[in-house]
């Protein structure tokens, strides 16, 4: 659902992207995986349209991007943490996305699964961090994309929430619609995770299926698997900056999770 | 153009119930009022008003627009992840900002003119006053929306907002009139004239103070203003570069919101 090609970035001198090319498959869920300033983010924002690839081309379902977002109608996305104008009721919010994709397909299983009639005539600003949390996830999906970008989705979620969401990434994937998902709670990625990708220093270390990580890792399930493939990179990083080390400075010991 | 209207509606849904929007309103609805009930003629009340004008109205577009559009920085965010293009999208936005700011001040300051049947001031003053203090807030809102689309440390964005409106209410007119004392052996008028027109607030006033007939008050600059120009000529000119502050700001904002990285 995801084709990328040779994508890259710079910010100022540090390459935050450098050549990577992905796909996503539909009808899978796709862990995006990698340490702190991997990279993660940035690939996702240049999907969306938010940052500017230096190089490189993407489509999403088989359509290019294009200067006015048209391609946008296939995404779903769901920020890391939702902030919706304080004194908008939340009627007013799904409102306001509701009619900005006024011809799409509508799917409000999610806004009546996390019981959000209740909270209707709530302004956003008096919201607890949860539920704007469920509004946000609500609005990801709310006009069946065939492709869903989820940031970090459960942070923030009651347990009784999360398992309302994980159950609706199933069906999404189960009707052939593909999820991307960041998120560094390894456990939740290996109850949902199809594909693994792994970013490290802006480039794509590993992608392929779970099964082939574990393969390569020698381990058995995601969570070391995962660790492991931070660790190999920490190894290789610490190897790389070796020379520095006579400046007196401690070499960063590879941290596992 | 739907967009736009949607997103401007969203907009004015949420600052018409900004209780720092309600308060700013009540501000000017309270000092007009104010004004008029000590005793005061419709043209002291619009004399009064101006001065005051010409400092809150850029203060608060300035601060306020760039906090707010700092605050909503996530929810465009969340609105550029729709299949919206960009241009509508900061059209919406800026307008948003940018209407509710002007709203505030000339419902609020309009009622007790309303109220009193204008207490004898001229239609062609109080055209000018409200002519001014809504170009201020749109000028000085897309201003602020500039720097807060260019500046991403938040705490350095509403320094400079701060620093901006310093210099353009009272930083300005020190330099102005220390630059006529040092330099009064020499013929000064151009200059001044055009130091005149690079500030958004002495336009303002100039506008006003023409109208108003109150030359005395108008200071140096103002008073070879109108003797250069003209009221009439003087007018249009204040005007078009009063539009000029409110077009370029906003020019640069757009170009910014079109290419910047979220």
């Amino acid at each position: 659902m995801i084709s990328a090609n040779g994508l890259r970035k710079k910010f100022a001198a540090l390459e935050v992207l450098d050549d990577v090319s992905l796909d996503v498959r539909p009808g899978a869920v796709t862990a995006l995986v990698g340490p702190n300033g991997s990279g993660k983010t940035t690939f996702i924002k240049i999907v969306l349209g938010l940052t500017r690839a230096d190089a490189g081309s993407f489509s999403v379902d088989g359509h290019l991007a294009d200067a006015a977002g048209a391609y946008r109608r296939h995404i779903g996305y769901m920020p890391q943490a939702a902030r919706f104008p304080e004194n908008l009721k939340v009627k007013d919010v799904l409102a306001l996305i509701r009619a900005l994709r006024p011809d799409a397909p509508r799917d409000e299983e999610l806004v009546s699964a996390f019981g959000l009639a209740a909270e209707m005539d709530k302004a956003v600003g008096t919201l607890s961090g949860g539920t704007r949390q469920k509004v946000n996830a609500a609005i990801a999906f709310l006009f069946r994309p065939s492709l869903l970008i989820l940031d970090e989705p459960t942070a923030g979620l009651d347990p009784v929430a999360s398992g309302i969401l994980k159950e609706k990434i199933r069906q999404v994937r189960a009707e052939g619609r593909s999820v991307l998902i960041t998120s560094h709670i390894l456990a939740e990625l290996e109850e949902l995770a199809d594909d693994v990708a792994f970013l490290c220093d802006g480039r794509l270390r590993f992608a392929g299926t779970v099964a082939a990580l574990l393969e390569r890792t020698g381990q058995t399930r995601l969570e070391p698997a995962i660790a492991a493939l931070m660790r190999i990179e920490g190894a290789r990083r610490s190897a790389l900056v070796e020379p520095a080390t006579t400046t007196g400075w401690p070499t960063p010991a590879p941290e596992a999770l | 153009m739907k967009i736009v209207l949607l997103v401007l509606e969203a907009g004015l849904r949420d600052l018409t119930r900004n209780r720092w929007i309600v308060a700013y309103g009540l501000c000017f609805l309270l000092l007009a009022e104010g004004l008029f009930w000590f005793g005061g003629t419709g043209p002291q009340v619009a004399l009064s008003l101006l001065n005051i004008v010409l400092m809150i109205v850029p203060l608060v577009a300035l601060v306020f627009g760039t906090i707010h559009m700092y605050a909503s920085r996530e929810f465009v965010e969340l609105l550029l992840a729709q299949p919206v293009p960009r241009p509508q999208l900061f059209a919406g936005l800026f307008l948003g900002l940018a209407l509710p700011l002007s709203g505030a001040f000339a419902v609020g300051a309009g009622i007790p003119f309303a109220w009193h049947a204008g207490a004898g001031t001229g239609g062609g003053a109080l055209l000018a006053l409200f002519t001014a203090g809504i170009a201020l807030s749109v000028a000085f809102s897309a201003i602020a929306t500039w720097i807060a689309l260019s500046t991403e440390d938040r705490l350095k964005g509403v320094g400079l907002s701060l620093g901006v409106w310093l210099a353009s209410t009272i930083v300005y007119d020190g330099l102005v009139l220390a630059a006529a004392a040092a330099f009064a052996d020499y013929p000064l008028e151009k200059p001044l004239l055009g130091l005149m027109l690079a500030n958004p607030v002495d336009l303002a006033r100039m506008l006003v103070l023409t109208q108003l007939d109150v030359s005395a008050l108008m200071g140096y600059t103002g008073a070879l203003f109108e003797r250069t120009f003209g009221t009439g000529l003087g007018t249009s000119i204040a005007v078009a570069t009063l539009a000029a502050w409110c077009a370029v700001p906003l020019a640069l904002a757009a170009r910014r919101f079109q290419r910047r990285d979220f």
